[in-house]
């Protein structure tokens, strides 16, 4: 029996990514990474800043993530999520200043704790990006 | 009766008109087919959007403490509504149908004397509203500069949404827009999305037989998601929006321009009868002329 299952990556103006031949899926879910493979429970959490890898038979992709939400139900790994791109094609400019923003907002003095946490991660992850 | 030379002048100008507003429909054709895709392809997204909050929202036992987006204030006091329009003209009925369905909408509520917010989208709702509701308008908000419709506009009109509820500045949310049915028709549509509809519930309940995990729990989840919902609503509604201004706008100027055809034919016949009217007349003054001498 095959152990491949189907995962659909949406954005609000089209869907992005659309493959049915995979066997496993890491997401970074808000509350630790998530690796998914066929015959997950149904769930539905939401990401956090990170990469979202997805394995298939022949390749690994990987995707940096903003935020979204996820929901798997009978096989279908469905993503939600407004600002996803390749890392294939990682735009320096665009990470550069995605990086610079979030340092911005940290500076500021009214956030509260959840958003700091969140915004300390996104420019973690950014960097190691921009390292590679 | 004009004279052979006003005919002229006006058979030129109404053929001028005509070529703009085939240009126009051209033009509006090859948008409408870019537009109608960029519907098509947001749609998997609000759909499923719309699944996995109505999942949650059935998952929810404990409705007394349920976030405030999606079961409202308790109240119903002040309404807001978002009505968006294009900011162009000669569209058709475009901006007056979505007009038209707001104000029917606005007198309601007026007449139950409850209090009436209105953010517009788009110049032509504002120039339109601003006349009989201009105090009514709390904002006004336009895109003009943005070329093609994208998330992040949607998103700020969000914001503002997001916003005025958590201030407690109204009860009930409701957007106005068109939805694209085909190129002819375009249906103005009313969307209540605060707080949400549930008429979606009674579709079937087959849905409870698989339970989800959800990590964090199901109260985080949605006060998560409610917000991006609205955006993706007003995104939605922006969507169609774009796709029937165009849709309209091709027949519309698909209309004129067969009018305008109409009328050249129509001024044509009476400039040959009016030149054959002079000729004739001209000949039996020569030929009374030539008799009587």
């Amino acid at each position: 029996m095959s152990n491949l299952f189907n995962i659909e990556i949406v954005n609000p103006e089209q869907t992005f990514l659309s493959k049915e031949n995979v066997f496993e899926v890491v997401i970074p879910a808000v509350e630790g990474e998530i690796g998914i493979l066929k015959d997950h429970i149904p769930i539905i959490s939401f990401l956090k800043p990170g990469i979202i890898r997805v394995f298939s038979e022949s390749e690994e992709q990987n995707f940096y993530v903003e935020d979204g939400i996820v929901e798997f139900k009978d096989n279908t790994l469905s993503v939600l999520t407004s600002s996803i791109f390749d890392l294939k094609n990682a735009d320096k400019n665009f990470v550069s200043e995605s990086i610079s923003s979030a340092e911005a907002e940290l500076s500021e003095d009214n956030i509260d704790d959840q958003k700091r946490f969140l915004l300390n991660h996104k420019v973690e992850v950014l960097k190691s990006l921009s390292i590679n | 009766m004009p004279s052979l030379d006003d005919l002229r002048k006006r058979i030129t100008s109404v053929k001028s008109t005509q070529k703009i507003t085939k240009a126009m429909k051209m033009v509006a054709a090859a948008k409408l087919r870019k537009a109608q895709e960029n519907a098509e392809k947001g749609r998997p997204y609000s759909e499923k959007m719309n699944n996995v909050i109505l999942n949650l929202s059935k998952s929810i036992t404990d409705k007394e403490n349920a976030p405030k987006l999606l079961v409202g204030t308790g109240e119903e006091k002040v309404h807001l509504c978002i009505v968006l329009t294009a900011d162009r003209g000669l569209c058709g009925g475009f901006n007056t149908n979505i007009i038209k369905k707001a104000k029917s909408y606005f007198e309601k509520i007026i007449s139950e004397n409850k209090t009436l917010k209105i953010i517009t989208v788009g110049s032509k709702g504002y120039d339109q509203l601003k006349r009989q509701y201009k105090s009514y308008i709390v904002e006004n908000i336009s895109f003009k500069e943005s070329k093609n419709i994208n998330y992040f506009d949607a998103d700020k009109v969000g914001k503002i949404v997001i916003e005025k509820f958590e201030k407690n500045e109204f009860d009930v949310c409701a957007i106005f827009y068109n939805k694209f049915k085909n190129v002819i028709t375009q249906i103005p549509q009313e969307q209540q999305i605060v707080p949400l509809n549930e008429d979606k519930e009674d579709k079937d309940d087959s849905g409870n037989d698989n339970d989800y995990e959800f990590e964090p729990d199901e109260d985080e989840i949605l006060s998560n998601l409610l917000p991006k919902n609205i955006s993706t609503q007003i995104f939605k509604a922006m969507l169609e929006n774009s796709a029937s201004e165009q849709g309209s706008r091709m027949t519309a100027m698909d209309n004129a321009t067969r009018n305008a055809g109409e009328l050249v034919d129509r001024l044509t016949i009476e400039y040959n009868r009016s030149r054959q009217a002079a000729i004739t007349k001209e000949l039996i003054e020569i030929i009374s002329g030539a008799e009587s001498l």
